[in-house]
């Protein structure tokens, strides 16, 4: 494109001249992408703002998603193998221009689903994975969880999600949460968080060792660490989110400022070129007469 | 049900705080939803106030699962002091190798609970609850009278 406007014809810059971009063109573009470049830089502070608020919320969430997961790890409770059907919770949200990070999900999940699809149940927390996923496997969405982003999340919000997945009414064996957790500010791992039903727990191979349950405090138990298990993915998901979002707008304002760069130096030429011609033809008419 | 009660009776320890049955550590994490306020941290005993009765933990502790019932939660830590927390709702792991997480959903020191604000909410709870119209709000209310209660109860002592 920008060889193309090397091709210098001589002109009075109205007549579009195949092969020259007139100095209109290049002036509307520079501006463009210098109000791209503001657009992105603005993000990007406001990426790394919300970052700043979401680790110092990640730091506190950490211990409570440990905690939860610790006990399925210790009492090592497995999905329950009579009830073969799976629950997927996609873990993203709303907003996009955060580089691979629902992407990075709906590959997860897709490569999961690829072998069997038809025992598997997805729910979207976001409406970009259930935009991705719905393309490919729209029958096993069941639902999806909206308004999720905009706000830092609370507990109440993962109470509400995690009340509508147990009255979804979806009979799963055992179910996993798919969420993207924050590693560096430039790196995330997509990993998956088990979660599982009260029949399971009470199967559990070392449940016996714990004493004085019964069936009461196994199904608040089980209630609780899912809301907490989803309270914890989704700090995770928004830390992960906020910085993918800063690195990728700083990547656009970079990228913008070397277009800019460019661009400025093709305009001058073109500018150049144009008061050159004037002058030739100024001259070659002077000494015509 | 009775012999339930009995049982956790049994297990209640008196609140000497001085007593350690066991010299193992208990890596005691206790956290809310905004806060964390013991992280694997070496304590000597904990009162927690659960549905099954109120109990305290000490290192080797039998493994149990338990749920948080509104109250007042008691640490007793290495030095020898004590701290009360107020938690409102969530759940208690004592794992087999002495590990203990307390999960609440909402917990705060008893010495900034405000007996004013606290008496407010009782009232207010109190005449929902007396004009709740469905079911489901009547209960909501009456979680939420109990909850006020005692915090009230709580905010007096603390």
């Amino acid at each position: 494109m920008f060889s193309r406007s090397a091709l210098l014809v001589p002109n009075h810059g109205q007549q579009q001249v195949r092969g020259m971009a007139t100095l209109k063109a290049i002036a509307m573009r520079l501006k463009s992408v210098k109000n791209i470049q503001k657009i992105t830089q603005s993000m990007k502070m406001v990426s790394a703002a919300k970052y700043a608020r979401a680790e110092r919320e990640l730091k506190v969430a950490r211990p409570y998603g440990a905690g939860t997961s610790a006990f399925y790890d210790k009492a090592e409770v497995k999905g329950e193998e009579e009830k073969p059907n799976q629950l997927i919770v996609a873990c993203s949200s709303d907003r996009g221009l955060c580089g691979a990070i629902h992407s990075s999900i709906c590959k997860h999940i897709k490569a999961g689903l690829a072998q069997d699809a038809s025992k598997t149940a997805v729910i979207c927390i976001g409406d970009k994975s259930r935009a991705q996923l719905a393309r490919v496997f729209s029958q096993n969405i069941i639902a999806q969880v909206g308004e999720v982003g905009r706000k830092p999340a609370t507990f109440e919000d993962a109470a509400r999600i995690a009340t509508f997945i147990l009255n979804s009414g979806y009979d799963f064996g055992q179910g996993k949460i798919i969420y993207n957790k924050f590693k560096t500010v430039v790196s995330y791992d997509t990993l998956e968080l088990p979660f599982f039903t009260p029949s399971a727990i009470s199967a559990a191979e070392k449940i016996n060792v714990y004493d004085s349950l019964d069936a009461d405090v196994i199904q608040s138990y089980m209630e609780y660490s899912l809301t907490s298990l989803l309270f914890f993915t989704l700090k995770e998901g928004a830390c992960s989110e906020q910085s993918s979002r800063m690195t990728a707008m700083d990547s656009a304002s970079k990228n913008a400022g070397e277009m800019i760069e460019k661009l400025t130096l093709t305009y001058n030429r073109t500018r150049q070129a144009v008061i050159t011609g004037e002058l030739i033809e100024i001259i070659s008419g002077a000494a015509a007469v | 049900m009775f012999a339930r009660t009995a049982h956790t009776l049994a297990r209640q320890v008196a609140r000497a705080g001085t007593r350690a049955y066991s010299d193992a550590p208990m890596a005691f994490t206790f956290a809310s939803q905004s806060q964390v306020f013991y992280k694997e941290a070496n304590v000597r005993q904990v009162d927690v106030p659960s549905f099954s009765g109120s109990f305290g933990i000490l290192p080797s502790h039998v493994p149990s699962l338990a749920v948080l019932k509104p109250g007042v939660l008691t640490v007793f830590e290495e030095a020898g002091t004590s701290k009360k927390y107020f938690v409102s709702s969530g759940i208690v792991t004592i794992n087999q190798d002495s590990s203990v997480q307390v999960l609440a959903e909402e917990a705060a020191a008893v010495e900034e609970l405000d007996l004013a604000s606290a008496r407010d909410i009782l009232s207010k709870a109190q005449s929902a609850a007396s004009t709740a119209a469905t079911e489901e709000a009547k209960a909501e209310a009456l979680i939420t009278v109990e909850v006020a209660e005692e915090l009230v109860k709580a905010a007096e002592s603390g």
